[in-house]
């Protein structure tokens, strides 16, 4: 057997399988036919798969995600279900409380969905567009840097830091995501600088 | 971890403290049930609550919250006292032959050197006696009375079995009972693992927890081995990422440092970073240093960072302080000194101590900036929630940004799991709505800013248009592009280091390991210790060939672990000093006589010749330290230290409050309970559950199903002496705030007793807030102060007082 053979191919194979030894050994030989053409295939046979890892703890437990849609081919992928990857050497398909229910946080009534701006003194959040609020984030940042960088101490020692802007990292991004991020806030020498492992 | 989650099978003795891995870290704990059923392997928990590790455990003790350290110098004295030391390991991979300097000691619950106004120590007399010949004194028959194993001896001699029992509430059989079972591991043939977490880190005095379990460890020589190790189980799925990428004020990624203001140019920076070995023949790694630096500076800044201009040393930030971290920074801004502040994915209106004034501070900020896949209490902290948000929206000035990003199933990269292993992933599934990837909200913040400077002008934007952005959509930066750059690539003809005829990477050929890495500017790499993660051959980190060749747990083709694919660090250490493993059943390597050679990549030069080349390469010692010289603020032992908040005074010295030089705030000086005060006589500690990740699951209809409600436990003794009923709402108190909850009571919580008094200790799970779909609740840290580890700044949200009293049910509304 092929083994680069998907879990998703696989099953296609084996419902096949079944189907048509079953029938063929009960002497329904003619039947096969017509009784293939309506069984239902399994759900998770039309689904794309792609391996991931659990976001919650660090033991990373792999897993399979199941959607209607292929990102990789520009589709729209619709997430519906996830399960635990039985070849990963940690958690060989189980899962935890938290991690069987991976799927209902991904879908989670409080995702955001849209940028969001709350003026001052507003007791409500009102919606913006990305080029808006990112605009003002620049602004803000920019003005901020110009008027409280310190270029040199006392001493006159070059010191270039800036203290009154600060910058607090994530904890289930990716090295990608942090090392851009690293780029960016050390670039323009923010030293409030700090992520989820100080707590 | 030193070693990996699949290599808890090895082991014989599982020791959790500071942990509760069943619940926490359920699919990693499986290793340690695997261990229990085909091994015989022994599981002991020392916890204050019986917890669900504590249920599947051979062995159970209870513990006060901060008390570790004299448990575990505790155990180091009976380890001594009854021979339990593996001497070959003690004498040849630690400095416990070393001679420390005369004028080094300890009275009165203090080390020499003790500065109380500066709230400081002189470090000075922390150190070996050095030679003439530049190399540490030594006495090999451990005889001199001022080697480090004889002053460990003396150090540890106060913490007798009665004193364990007096201070740490751990009754003596119990605590002798572990003991001897702990003694069987310094056989060269058994081996015990420690796997801890925010029960040892989030205290005054985290950082000396932990030595004092790593030190016990290498007494019985149980580092570097397969079952062993020393196994910090991290709490996020990359914090450990985010630590090795330097996401920390004082951080340079692969753990260089940002430089002091003290360090003016290159070469004072340079200076101190020469890691010259003390002992002789030894490799002492870290020599490597300027290699590592300069690659990095020549992956941010490019051609813009050149030999005669010192790599762009300027480019750099310089400290004023040891540390901008959260807590200082926090402080900063309810001084009004911050204007500008970005939380991605992080919620610190409940993760940072003291909420009362996070929530003060953050009123006075300008603008915040909250990036993250869900709403949190952060980006909503100026909305009233009644009693659990009680502020005045309309008081509040700062403008809030809470901008969508995308989450792990539409993400694509590399996380680093707690065994260091980086594990790509791929997306899954559209981003919903309007949210977007992180790396693009980076660069459009990132290009943005650049457009102004590049319009405008303005203060020093040197390093900002000089930032390398070689990407081949600058606007959307790519996980392969930004995963290639943290590897390092030559940016001339890289030669052999030991033959020069030799080509081992040309001009724009990605890195094959550190090894390669150069100080003249030829190489490029953003973190040294992820090289060999995305080499010529590919992207290492996506492998999924999970066979194991003779089960040792290794599983060297999957992923890629940092650093250089090596599974378990310090591995030589797992053989004797002619290079042949202390336990051949559980071989990792081994000395051929003419190279190194096994299951694991090799943490040794493969052709150091054992015997003369120590393994553990990163000191300049060779040698682990038993004594770790002024290398930690708070002493180069562990001694014991009351929490600044506690029942009893340290027995030590009555007059030390907390750790004697953990920083804390004029502004919250005030805001401790004295010892013993009567107004807060319970000890509380928080924790966590396995229905509920942190923060983030209450979001989850069905987590929030699973655990709907925020409660606090407590023992039936204490509900019977505070008149609470069962499942009945109760008030709890701190000198800083007060939480409303319902009362979980169990016989999993005992009344302790300590130095003669009865003491009752609460647990406060954390897992609510006010958004969600969860029912609102509050986190522990309405009640905790704003004070951390001496040495990281961790605060201490594990031991503290409170009081508690019935409380009228909450209106049904």
């Amino acid at each position: 057997m092929n083994i680069d053979l998907s879990r998703r191919g696989f099953l296609r194979l084996a419902g096949a399988g079944v189907a048509a030894t079953s029938l063929g050994a009960m002497g329904f030989g003619e039947a096969e036919a017509a009784e293939q053409a309506h069984v239902r295939a399994f759900k998770l046979a039309t689904t794309t798969e792609t391996r991931n890892t659990c976001p919650y703890c660090s033991v990373a437990c792999g897993i399979i995600m199941y959607s209607k849609g292929d990102v990789k081919a520009g589709e729209t992928a619709e997430l519906l279900h996830i399960e635990g990857d039985a070849d990963h050497p940690t958690n060989r398909g189980t899962l935890c409380p938290k991690g069987a229910a991976l799927k209902d946080f991904v879908k989670a009534p409080t995702r955001l969905t849209k940028p969001r701006y709350r003026a001052a003194g507003a007791s409500e959040f009102q919606d913006i567009t990305w080029d808006e609020a990112l605009d003002k984030i620049a602004r803000a940042m920019k003005d901020d840097r110009d008027a409280n960088f310190i270029q040199t101490n006392e001493a006159g020692v070059p010191v270039n830091r800036w203290t009154t802007t600060g910058f607090l990292a994530a904890s289930a991004t990716t090295n990608e995501t942090a090392w851009l991020t690293y780029k960016t806030v050390r670039s323009m020498g923010i030293v409030g600088f700090d992520n989820q492992a100080r707590v | 971890m030193t070693n990996s989650w699949t290599d808890i099978k090895n082991t014989d003795l599982v020791i959790v403290m500071g942990g509760n891995a069943a619940e926490a870290h359920p699919c990693g704990f499986k290793w340690v049930t695997e261990a229990k059923h085909h091994r015989g392997a022994k599981l002991i928990v020392v916890d204050p609550r019986y917890n669900r590790t504590a249920s599947v455990s051979d062995y159970y003790a209870p513990i006060r919250p901060g008390s570790d350290i004299v448990f575990l110098m505790g155990m180091i004295r009976w380890m001594i006292e009854n021979d339990k030391v593996q001497w070959d390991y003690v004498r040849n991979y630690t400095n416990a032959s070393f001679l420390v300097k005369d004028e080094f000691g300890w009275s009165d619950g203090l080390f020499t050197g003790y500065d109380e106004e500066k709230r400081d120590y002189d470090k000075s007399s922390w150190d070996y006696k050095m030679g003439e010949d530049g190399f540490v004194q030594t006495d090999p028959t451990l005889q001199d009375p001022r080697c480090v194993w004889n002053l460990l001896k003396a150090h540890v001699d106060a913490y007798t079995p009665e004193m364990v029992e007096r201070v740490c509430g751990t009754p003596k059989d119990k605590f002798l009972h572990i003991a001897e079972m702990i003694g069987e591991c310094s056989s060269p043939t058994k081996t015990m693992t420690s796997m801890y977490a925010l029960g040892w880190t989030q205290h005054s005095k985290g950082a000396q927890n932990i030595r004092g379990m790593a030190m016990l460890q290498l007494i019985l020589g149980n580092i570097g081995v397969r079952g062993g190790g020393m196994n910090a189980l991290r709490g996020h799925s990359n914090i450990q990422g985010l630590t090795d990428i330097g996401l920390m004020s004082n951080l340079i990624p692969g753990y260089l440092n940002i430089p002091t203001e003290k360090e003016a140019d290159w070469a004072t920076y340079m200076s101190t970073r020469g890691f010259k070995p003390i002992v002789p023949n030894q490799i002492s790694y870290w020599q490597n240093y300027p290699k590592f630096m300069v690659s990095f500076m020549k992956a941010m800044w490019g051609d813009a960072a050149t030999q005669e201009n010192d790599w762009a040393y300027h480019y750099l930030p310089k400290l004023d302080v040891p540390a901008y971290d959260g807590m200082r920074m926090f402080e900063l801004m309810n001084n009004g000194k911050v204007n500008l502040y970005f939380c991605q994915g992080f919620n610190p209106i409940l993760s940072f101590p003291n909420r009362g004034k996070m929530t003060e501070a953050f009123s006075k900020l300008k603008m915040l900036v909250v990036m993250d896949p869900l709403t949190t209490e952060t980006s909503h902290f100026w909305q009233n929630h009644g009693i659990h948000n009680d502020v005045d929206s309309a008081a509040i000035q700062t403008e809030v940004l809470e901008l969508p990003t995308t989450c792990f199933a539409e993400d694509e990269g590399a996380l680093v799991n707690s065994g260091r292993w980086l594990q790509w992933h791929w997306p899954g599934a559209t981003p919903p709505g309007e949210a977007k990837h992180d790396t693009w909200i980076m660069a459009q913040i990132f290009l943005r800013v650049k457009k102004l400077y590049q319009d405008e002008g303005g203060v020093f934007p040197d390093p900002i248009l000089n930032l390398t952005w070689d990407y081949r959509d600058p606007n959307d930066p790519k996980a392969d592009e930004l995963a290639r750059e943290m590897n390092g690539r030559a940016l001339a003809t890289v030669y052999d280091a030991a033959d020069p005829t030799k080509v081992v990477a040309e001009a724009g050929q990605q890195l094959s390991s550190f090894g390669h890495y150069r100080d003249d500017g030829s190489t490029m790499g953003g973190c040294w210790i992820y090289a060999g993660s995305w080499t010529e051959a590919g992207n290492m980190m996506a492998r999924r060939d999970n066979t194991d060749p003779d089960d040792t747990g290794a599983f060297l083709n999957w992923a890629f672990a940092w650093p250089a694919n090596r599974r378990i660090l310090y591995n030589a250490a797992s053989c004797d000093p002619q290079g042949k493993p202390w336990d051949p059943s559980r071989k990792i390597i081994e000395w051929t006589g003419e190279k190194w050679e096994g299951y694991d990549v090799p943490d040794m030069p493969i052709t150091a010749k054992p015997g003369e080349v120590r393994p553990f390469i990163m000191n300049p010692e060779g040698a682990s330290r038993l004594f770790t010289r002024g290398m930690m603020r708070d002493g180069p032992f562990p001694t014991h230290m009351e929490p600044f908040e506690a029942p009893i005074a340290n027995v030590f010295n009555p007059k030390m409050r907390g750790n004697p030089v953990a920083r804390v705030f004029e502004s919250t000086a005030d805001q401790f309970a004295e010892i013993g005060d009567p107004e807060f006589p319970f000890v509380a500690t928080s924790y966590r559950l396995t229905e509920h990740f942190h923060y983030w699951t209450k979001h989850n209809p069905v987590n929030a199903a699973l655990q709907p409600e925020f409660f606090v436990e407590i023992s039936e003794e204490l509900a019977a002496e505070r008149g609470i009923a069962r499942g009945g709402r109760v008030r709890v108190w701190s000198k800083r705030g007060e939480v409303w909850a319902k009362a979980v009571v169990t016989k999993r919580l005992r009344p302790m007793q300590i130095d003669g008094k009865t003491v009752h200790v609460i647990g406060i799970p954390l897992h609510w807030g006010f958004v969600g779909a969860a029912k609102k609740g509050f986190g522990p840290n309405s009640l905790t102060s704003q004070v951390g580890d001496a040495n990281v700044e961790t605060p201490e949200f594990k031991a503290f007082m409170v009081n508690i009293e019935p409380s009228a049910e909450e209106p049904v509304a």
